[in-house]
């Protein structure tokens, strides 16, 4: 199947040379690109050590249902991938608020799923391994090898929650 | 001799975050398993290898907690090998007691580590004084884990024949009242939870959001749909609502969890070994939450059990984690027994 181009005759010199180094461009949604980019950089120095092999190459949708956001990735040896196209796997679908409680260990999916706050459709066995090889990872050693001040903020935040 | 423990507090622990939650937020001991069939939650990913339990023994140890391990799967000839090494593993690292159901592996545990702790799990199904004195005298069982299809009568009349110690589950989620027997899950996926390790295995399962709401199949037949307000279950045949004689409703048993807090005063007067939290399977935030308000509860009916009375913000926060819509004292409470 040919793939269409985009036409971006308006955009000025120095961001048609960004797109042009953003070869998947025309077809990647961008905050599907801005998802990989961010969970390589905060996640994946904690992740990397999981063994993956089993999930190489799997299509994995996360639906931020409150905003509209539809997040397509792989994971791969050297981490996280965008997807091209709109095709998963498993798709993870919550609130902004409840995957932001999710990630800070807040709240467990179990009981998001009971209170039809989680939902997790397709390969349920691909979403399963994923949530337990996720909640295997100690958020402290996570916090540790992100991005300085990034680590922090993500106790922080955690610290605050708790104490409400 | 030492006290005899009482009210023990006993949590899940699928991994090493979840064990260090359970230890952090006042368990006495936690139950744990390791990354295959010889528990009976073998999910993908969930559980211990041999790095994280020794790291989850030192560290719940080194805080004077115990580590049990469950072996609670009922091995087949061709796999044997795969129990013996398992109980050898937890032998040789140290762990406080092994729980058991299969006689031949209680055979294979007392002979070969004659030291190790044995207990009786949930799965051996024991209801009745003579069986989990049958245990005792055959293979050593110190301590065994009442179904949870006993009313506090009959727990009772279990306590005053054994010198057994007695575990009862004080929280979770709930099975149908054959427990350790069921062949429900078997017949839908083909896998029993007593040789697989797990009722309704991840790969038979799968949910879906329609225009009539979220349905759940197991091994593609439809076992539920919910509302967009109904609070779920897990994906239990149990749990599923089928049509029977042109009703739809939940023909075997609702999703409930139990909730045995009301009964604590009674369990120590009794002489409850221990209290069991359902929930291997769960995140480490549901442990930290579970563990929190039953540490709080037990201390509370330790001191006086006269003035005992579960506070609603430990009532509340439990619900929350609960499946199925509402909580339940299970068996436990029976007027009529």
């Amino acid at each position: 199947m040919m793939l269409p181009t985009l036409h971006l005759p308006a955009l000025p010199k120095p961001l048609l040379r960004l797109t042009a180094a953003l070869p998947a461009w025309p077809l990647t949604p961008p905050t599907s690109r801005a998802f990989a980019f961010a969970a390589n950089l905060a996640a994946w120095p904690s992740l990397r050590e999981l063994d993956w092999s089993h999930v190489h190459g799997r299509h994995f949708c996360v639906q931020v249902s409150d905003i509209g956001l539809q997040l397509f990735f792989t994971l791969h040896a050297d981490g996280f991938r965008s997807e091209r196209r709109s095709r998963a796997d498993v798709t993870f679908t919550a609130s902004s608020a409840d995957f932001a409680r999710l990630a800070l260990r807040l709240e467990d999916p179990d009981t998001l799923f009971f209170n039809r706050k989680l939902l997790i459709e397709g390969d349920t066995d691909l979403g399963l391994t994923v949530k337990n090889m996720l909640d295997a990872v100690e958020l402290e050693t996570a916090a540790a090898r992100m991005p300085a001040g990034l680590g922090h903020l993500v106790l922080a935040l955690r610290r605050l929650a708790l104490k409400d | 001799m030492p006290n005899p423990p009482l009210l023990e507090l006993i949590c899940p622990a699928g991994s090493l975050p979840a064990l260090k939650a359970a230890v952090d937020n006042g368990a006495d001991g936690v139950y744990l398993g390791l990354k295959d069939n010889t528990n009976a939650r073998n999910f993908s990913g969930l559980n211990f290898d041999e790095k994280s339990l020794v790291e989850g023994i030192r560290y719940a140890q080194g805080k004077r907690r115990k580590v049990l391990m469950a072996l609670n799967t009922y091995p087949q000839p061709a796999t044997l090998p795969r129990w013996h090494k398992a109980v050898d593993t937890a032998a040789t690292l140290g762990v406080d007691a092994i729980i058991l159901a299969d006689p031949g592996l209680m055979a294979y545990a007392r002979k070969t580590h004659p030291q190790l702790r044995l207990h009786l799990s949930v799965q051996g199904s024991a209801t009745s004084y003579e069986a989990v004195n049958f245990y005792r005298e055959r293979f050593g069982i110190q301590r065994a884990v009442l179904p949870r299809v006993l009313s506090l009568a009959q727990v009772e009349n279990v306590i005053e024949n054994t010198d057994t110690e007695i575990e009862l589950f004080g929280f979770g989620g709930l099975c149908v009242m054959v427990e350790g027997r069921c062949l429900l899950s078997s017949y839908a996926c083909g896998d029993s939870p007593n040789t697989f390790g797990a009722c309704s295995p991840g790969h038979a399962v799968r949910w879906e959001q329609t225009p009539k709401g979220m349905e759940t199949r197991l091994n593609g037949v439809l076992i539920d749909r919910y509302a967009d307000n109904e609070k779920a279950g897990y994906p239990t045949l149990c749990k599923g609502r089928f049509e029977v004689q042109g009703e739809t409703y939940y023909a075997l048993e609702e999703p409930t969890s139990l909730n045995s807090m009301d009964m604590l005063p009674e369990m120590a007067r009794l002489g409850i070994a221990a209290i069991k939290i359902e929930g291997r399977q769960r995140s480490p935030a549901y442990v930290a939450q579970v563990t929190q308000v039953w540490r709080a509860a037990i201390d509370a009916v330790k001191k006086d059990r006269t003035t005992f009375k579960p506070l609603p913000a430990w009532q509340t926060a439990l619900a929350k984690v609960s499946e199925g819509s509402m909580n339940t004292l299970g068996a436990y409470y029976r007027p009529w027994k």
